[in-house]
């Protein structure tokens, strides 16, 4: 009988019990295939993409109760064909990872700590700022007498972590604002 | 990248040439292996032996900052052996347009050079026309005033001698790799060229690239199966991000951001949008102002109208010649000339050069926002060692931010496909996506406009921005919508329903899209194809890993750029066996054609090269900033004081800043006579900022260290394990010594120059694991991108006594 992983992964995920690696005609070694089946059986298959390379390996998040228990290359994606580097290996981990930050954190001038902040607190804050910044710095027109409705003293760094949609409404807002020091990882 | 990542495999000869791709791009290399499997030869060209270099047939150690005298070497070698592909050349590229007589080019120097302000009056550089304005050409390439003899004149001085002695490469490999790569020159071979940022980061980094797609063109290599220039990208979505303009100097979809000196739309669309009369040039870009009205409509809606120039008047306008990259914003920074600013995603704090310079000008900000996934050397750079935070005026704001896996939205990869990645759970913790970020302070924004005014208050009430942050309905907008009813063929499409392809943007306000070049990823007839994942091919697309029905592409869901190059005149592929398009029965099959003109020889065809105004590949290039031809140059810190090829000995319009932090060390400088270069590791990302938080990969690769040759090590008396200091006029860093064979000594200009290699992933707040190595390079720039020259510096190395950076 002739498989490839995808199927493989499909046989062994569905529970379906009475199935043997005899009867599959891989060799694996029983206990493997015994602890993968175990994590990811029953789990909801997802596909995302590594967040590092721009290779894009295709990712399955196996999702059990809400968590992530699993994850592994995505097999039909043609150009990683279910492999994946360390890093994409280490997906798991890093999205656990206990150093994350957990809550918006304001550090204020001159102090040495931070504080925890809830997001809108954080929000209305970053939008009187930038508001109060753009009010007195707006260029509406350079020295020849031009109109140049620019914005010099604020910028926008990054990030090509973000997604297409997200980068389509950071240039959006910025141009908005007048902002033209703004700049990503493309340049480095 | 012109091609894709799977169609790496159809390639006779690879060349990969500042790129470390087995380590940086691991799974690409598997396309790699599977071409070599099938007998294409694999070539490293790269200063350090490395994983890439383990799985090549060989490994070519030059000196960093010297590949265009090694690219120039094989240039001469191509054409003085006639390996060029001639029926190509002679139709595809501009080797037959007759430059103009004000173009010269005499010891280092170009034509139109003004020594004062550093830069070139381009407009020396231009071609001959005839009376009706279409370029004059000499098909039999004997005109000596033609791009071919001219390019065969500039190149005939990179002798393998003089090759040899300022890139440090033996004349024997020279010749070895000249010899393979050159052998792809024939119709039906081809070669790729991957490269990444061991080209970019350079002050000629953009004639390096320069240099690779002159040698491709001459082979017939672009176009083709198994061929192309193929920028390997770094990050996760940088492409996508470089398509959405992340950047000061365009708008979305490659257009040039608006400068004073366009004060209206139509000054804009005049400026911008090229003419050509020549009937076999489709000239591309003669559609920008469809593009840039859609752009307009899409940013201020219904806002945006005929009359009042689509809101053009309230787009910001940047100052005519000035930059405003990082170097630039970082130096301003440092003069106290930036109030504050967002940073997201990004650690600059470890990743961009003479990070002592950019650690002091952070502490000017009066304010600051950050979105990470962790605390990094940017978003605490208040409490950095050796910094009072009580001294530290800076305000921040540190948001959490998503992972990709906890949102849903597409990305792009390198060979340009746009790929749909789903939420996989949800945020952890408090976490948000960026893009609620910038909805949440954006609706903010509006709201205090609305309610107290301020400056300029319309340029923000009128943008025509989400009120939430939903990515599907934002790719949608990315499309583009009809703004009212109209009919496209025979077809009609409702106000508010999808644009089908950008052929159907308009000029006159009835479309909106925010970017050109995604219109056709999503459209009433198949929704949101970034999803699709369907393997379906033909036999023709299945011989070259096409899967044209997987996810999409931009553009128009080509795989190949400038695909309509590898067919002859008649539409029948150069290469059969792996032909990307051919015409068949009045019509064309495989790839999706660079435009669906018939073959040229029907007499209504149009040149291949369709983003170019005369429809040529450029040879002849007179649109960079450092000249038509690439020429070697000196990196402007330099172990040598002469240049083999001229006078010049660095780049005559490479940028540089002047602050007190910006020192440099003087060519052949005694205290620093060993070259730096930079680089990263499999197990880390760029500054490391996220990696070095994930245990299992900082044990893999737990500290910073710095490779060098035993003969070095001899030299100075290090031992393998030793903590070192390394040093440049810069800053300091401490590493561990990696005493190995990776790194050659080389022969240059006569006498022994070493060269070291370091990582640059670690950073303070990972104690134990060093601290950024970028204290030690260069702010100077490529003068057409500015982007550092990281990849080159001079540094000196010794044995330290002490360590404090470094667990022991
Ligand atoms: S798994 Fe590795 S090669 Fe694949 S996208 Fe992620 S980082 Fe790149």
């Amino acid at each position: 009988m002739k498989i490839d992983r995808r199927s493989f992964m499909k046989l062994a995920g569905s529970g379906a019990a009475c199935l043997t690696l005899g009867q599959l005609g891989v060799s694996l070694t029983p206990v493997r295939a015994y602890a993968g089946d175990l994590k990811i059986s029953g789990a909801k298959e997802v596909v995302t993409v590594c967040p590092f390379c721009s290779v894009s390996c295709h990712i399955i998040g196996y999702v059990k109760e809400g968590k992530l228990v699993s994850t592994e290359g995505d097999p039909d994606y043609p150009i990683n064909e279910g492999s994946l580097c360390a890093k994409g290996a280490a997906m798991l981990t890093m999205t656990t990872s206990h150093h994350r930050l957990q809550k918006p954190l304001y550090r204020a001038p001159y102090s040495d700590k931070w504080e925890e902040k809830s997001w809108d607190w954080m929000l209305d804050r970053i939008a009187r700022r930038i508001k109060d910044t753009r009010d007195k710095d707006l260029i509406l027109k350079n020295a020849k007498g031009d109109t140049v409705n620019r914005l010099e003293s604020m910028f926008l760094l990054g990030t090509s972590h973000a997604g297409n949609e997200e980068c389509a409404i950071a240039h959006q807002a910025m141009r908005g604002l007048g902002v033209v020091h703004m700049d990503h990882q493309a340049r480095i | 990248m012109t091609n894709h990542w799977i169609d790496i495999k159809n390639a006779d000869s690879i060349l990969i040439m500042g790129s470390n791709a087995a380590e940086h791009h691991p799974i690409s290399f598997k396309w790699v292996l599977e071409a070599k499997d099938k007998g294409a030869t694999v070539m490293h060209v790269d200063p350090k032996f490395s994983r890439t270099s383990a799985r090549s047939d060989f490994h070519v150690p030059l000196r960093s900052g010297t590949d265009i005298a090694f690219l120039g070497g094989m240039i001469k070698y191509i054409l003085e052996n006639d390996a060029y592909f001639k029926e190509y050349v002679v139709e595809y590229t501009n080797a037959s347009l007759i430059v103009g007589k004000d173009f010269g080019f005499s010891d280092g120097l170009f034509t139109g050079y003004d020594a004062k302000t550093r830069s070139y009056d381009k407009s020396k550089w231009g071609f001959e026309m005839d009376e009706n304005g279409v370029p004059k050409r000499d098909k039999t390439l004997k005109n000596p005033r033609c791009v071919f003899q001219l390019m065969k004149k500039h190149y005939s001085r990179y002798g393998i001698d003089a090759v040899s002695s300022t890139t440090g490469v033996s004349a024997e490999n020279l010749l070895k790799v000249y010899k393979t790569y050159a052998a792809t020159g024939k119709p039906d071979k081809a070669g790729t060229v991957m490269y990444a940022l061991g080209w970019t980061q350079h002050t000629v980094g953009v004639q390096n690239i320069r240099s690779a797609g002159i040698i491709q063109l001459l082979l017939g290599n672009i176009g083709v199966a198994g061929g192309g220039i193929n920028a390997l990208r770094g990050e996760p979505n940088v492409q996508g991000s470089t398509d959405h303009a992340l950047l000061y100097h365009i708008i979305p979809g490659y257009m040039a951001m608006p400068h004073n000196g366009w004060q209206t739309y139509d000054d804009y669309n005049k400026a911008n949008t090229p003419v050509s009369r020549d009937p076999m040039s489709a000239n591309w870009w003669q559609n920008k102002p469809k593009y840039f009205t859609s752009l307009l409509k899409a940013w201020y809606g219904d806002s945006a109208t005929q009359e009042n120039g689509f809101c053009y008047e309230l787009l910001p306008k940047v100052e005519k010649g000035e930059d405003y990259s990082y170097m630039y914003l970082f130096d301003r920074m440092y003069r106290n000339k930036i109030r504050g600013g967002i940073i997201i995603g990004l650690n600059p704090m470890n990743s961009i050069p003479n990070t002592n310079k950019v650690r002091k000008a952070l502490d000017n900000l009066d304010w600051l926002v950050a979105s990470e996934l962790h605390h990094s050397e940017t978003t605490d750079n208040w409490h950095r060692p050796g910094v009072d935070p009580k001294k530290v005026k800076t305000e921040v704001f540190l948001l959490p931010s998503a992972h990709r896996l906890e949102k849903e939205g597409s990305v792009t990869n390198s060979g340009r496909w746009l790929l749909w990645h789903y939420q996989v759970v949800p945020p952890a913790f408090e976490a948000k996506p960026f893009g609620d970020m910038f909805v949440g302070f954006m609706q903010r924004l509006k709201a205090l406009y609305a309610k107290e005014g301020g400056t300029l208050p319309e340029a923000v009430l009128k943008l025509d921005y989400p009120d939430k942050y939903d990515s599907d309905e934002l790719c949608a907008r990315i499309n583009g919508r009809f703004t009212r009813d109209t009919k496209v063929g025979d077809k009609l499409y409702k106000k508010g329903q999808l644009v089908p392809s950008f052929a159907a943007l308009q000029a006159d306000g009835s479309t909106s899209s925010l970017n050109w070049l995604y219109t056709g990823s999503f459209t009433e007839e198949d929704g949101n194809k970034a999803k699709r994942r369907d393997t379906a091919q033909t036999d023709m697309q299945k011989a070259i890993g096409l899967y044209p029905n997987w996810a999409w592409c931009w553009p128009v869901n080509r795989r190949v750029l400038y695909n309509r190059a590898s067919v002859d005149l008649n539409g029948k592929p150069y290469n059969p066996a792996k032909a990307v398009i051919e015409w068949k029965d009045g019509k064309w099959v495989g790839d999706v054609p660079d435009g669906g003109w018939p073959p040229l020889a029907t007499g209504k065809g149009k040149l291949p090269f369709i983003m170019t105004v005369h429809g040529t590949g450029q040879l002849y290039g007179p649109g960079r900033m450092d000249g038509p031809f690439s020429e070697h140059y000196e990196p402007v810190e330099t172990p040598v004081n002469s240049n083999m090829f001229s006078k010049q000995l660095s780049s005559p319009v490479y940028k540089f800043m002047s602050s007190d932090m910006d020192k440099l060390a003087k060519p052949a400088d005694p205290n620093y006579p060993i070259v730096l270069t930079t680089y990263n590791v499999t197990e880390h990302w760029c500054g490391g900022g996220e990696t070095r938080n994930i245990p299992n990969l900082l044990e893999a690769e737990p500290q910073l260290y710095v490779e060098m040759s035993p003969e070095l090590a001899q030299e100075k008396g290090i031992k393998n394990g030793d903590g070192v200091i390394v040093e440049s006029i810069r800053g300091r860093v401490e590493a561990i010594a990696m005493v190995t064979i990776r790194m050659r000594p080389l022969k240059v200009h006569g006498r022994i120059i070493h060269e070291i290699g370091m990582p640059f992933c670690f950073g303070w707040t990972t104690p134990g694991t060093g601290d950024s190595t970028n204290r030690l390079t260069s702010w100077v720039g490529d003068p057409n991108t500015t982007i550092p020259e990281f990849k080159a510096c001079c540094v000196n190395i010794r044995k330290a006594d002490k360590l404090t950076e470094l667990a022991t």
